[in-house]
């Protein structure tokens, strides 16, 4: 069946050619996300927002495929830890390798091997290219969370490939 | 637990949807940048493409296939090997002419379509899976094989069955190498 390595081959190709994407595009393409070029910078950002936007829509979608049961979570820390073994475990074939908080709506999430990353390289080899093939990921606990009724910020940092850290801010209202 | 975490099969389930539903947000995506139904399918036939040249290492790796003697062989291979691996679908192969260099896929289920009713209002011309086109042409072609691969009938436009033809270029070189999907 669909197996791991082909949503794998296809993040790749997604990082790949949304981040080459033109940055000046010409009349046809909708002006709300390419817009106009500043610098670098903004191309990036715009592309990282791109693919975090597309993680999002997939992470609320397999949100809503989770079994049943573990939608009822009596607090915060149990969606959390959900995420961290179930929803890891059916992406990523393995469990998140350590879950801190400060109990007041912020936590880090840490994957000491993330398997997308592990192709790539390993220690600081490529460090600056690491945040790319992290914003769909992002996303994709943004929108599981948000299928769980949480609305959250979500980033993703690389010390040293190909442990990362993400994490998850829950505003309180 | 009775099985680990990652066996359970709703799990399995989630893990192929995510790419289905990667490949949707990706094509949702698309049409938003490109107002042209062309540029669209050219931009997913071009990024298949990408994909296909690694995956064939992959299916190499995977599979125990031995050397193919002819087109037909390959075809087979690629449907009822390579389609079952990833997709786990069978294609049947049609010949379409009599130098057997032009040949048929044709899909009955297709998993990238399971969450897609119908093309989005305005995008008659969008070939959807074009992915896949892409992905045969470049694995094909990481095996010094020269294709044309594209959608002669697609289910989303209201044809009876999905229909990929491949076409292969060039004569065969007789050499000894391995080629496969």
């Amino acid at each position: 069946m669909a197996d791991t390595v082909l949503f794998e081959f296809l993040h790749t190709e997604m990082v790949a050619e949304l981040w080459a994407h033109d940055p000046d595009p010409g009349p046809g393409v909708s002006a709300g996300l390419r817009g106009e070029e500043t610098g670098a910078t903004k191309g990036q950002k715009m592309s990282l927002s791109v693919l975090e936007g597309m993680g999002f829509r997939v992470g609320q979608a397999l949100g809503e495929r989770l079994p049943r049961e573990t939608l009822a979570f009596r607090e915060e820390l149990d969606v959390l830890k959900f995420l961290c073994k179930d929803l890891w475990v059916a992406v990523f074939q393995k469990q998140m390798d350590s879950l801190r908080t400060n109990h007041q709506g912020t936590y880090v999430l840490q994957d000491n091997s993330f398997p997308l990353l592990l192709p790539m390289a390993s220690g600081l080899q490529y460090l600056e290219e690491a945040p790319k093939f992290l914003a769909f990921t992002c996303g994709l606990l943004r929108g599981a969370l948000y299928t769980l009724g949480i609305e959250s910020v979500v980033t993703a940092s690389v010390a040293a490939l190909p442990v990362c850290k993400f994490q998850v801010v829950i505003p309180k209202s | 637990m009775s099985r680990p975490a990652h066996r359970r099969p709703e799990y399995h389930k989630i893990n192929k949807d995510l790419f289905v539903l990667t490949y949707g947000a990706l094509v949702a995506q698309l049409c938003k940048d490109y107002e042209k139904d062309e540029d669209v399918n050219q931009y997913l036939d071009k990024m298949g493409y990408g994909i296909g040249m690694r995956l064939v290492e992959d299916f190499l790796a995977r599979s125990c296939v031995g050397r193919c003697h002819s087109y037909s062989e390959i075809i087979d291979i690629i449907a009822q090997v390579a389609f079952k691996m990833y997709l786990g679908i069978t294609p049947s192969v049609t010949c379409n002419n009599s130098s057997r260099n032009e040949f048929s896929l044709i899909l009955e289920k297709n998993p990238l379509v399971e969450f897609v009713e119908e093309l989005p209002a305005g995008r008659s011309s969008l070939c959807y899976c074009n992915l896949l086109c892409g992905i045969i042409r470049g694995a094909l072609e990481m095996v010094h094989l020269a294709a044309d691969v594209t959608f002669l009938q697609d289910r989303l436009k209201g044809d009876s069955v999905t229909e990929i033809g491949i076409t292969f270029l060039k004569k065969r070189d007789e050499k000894k190498y391995r080629r496969k999907k």
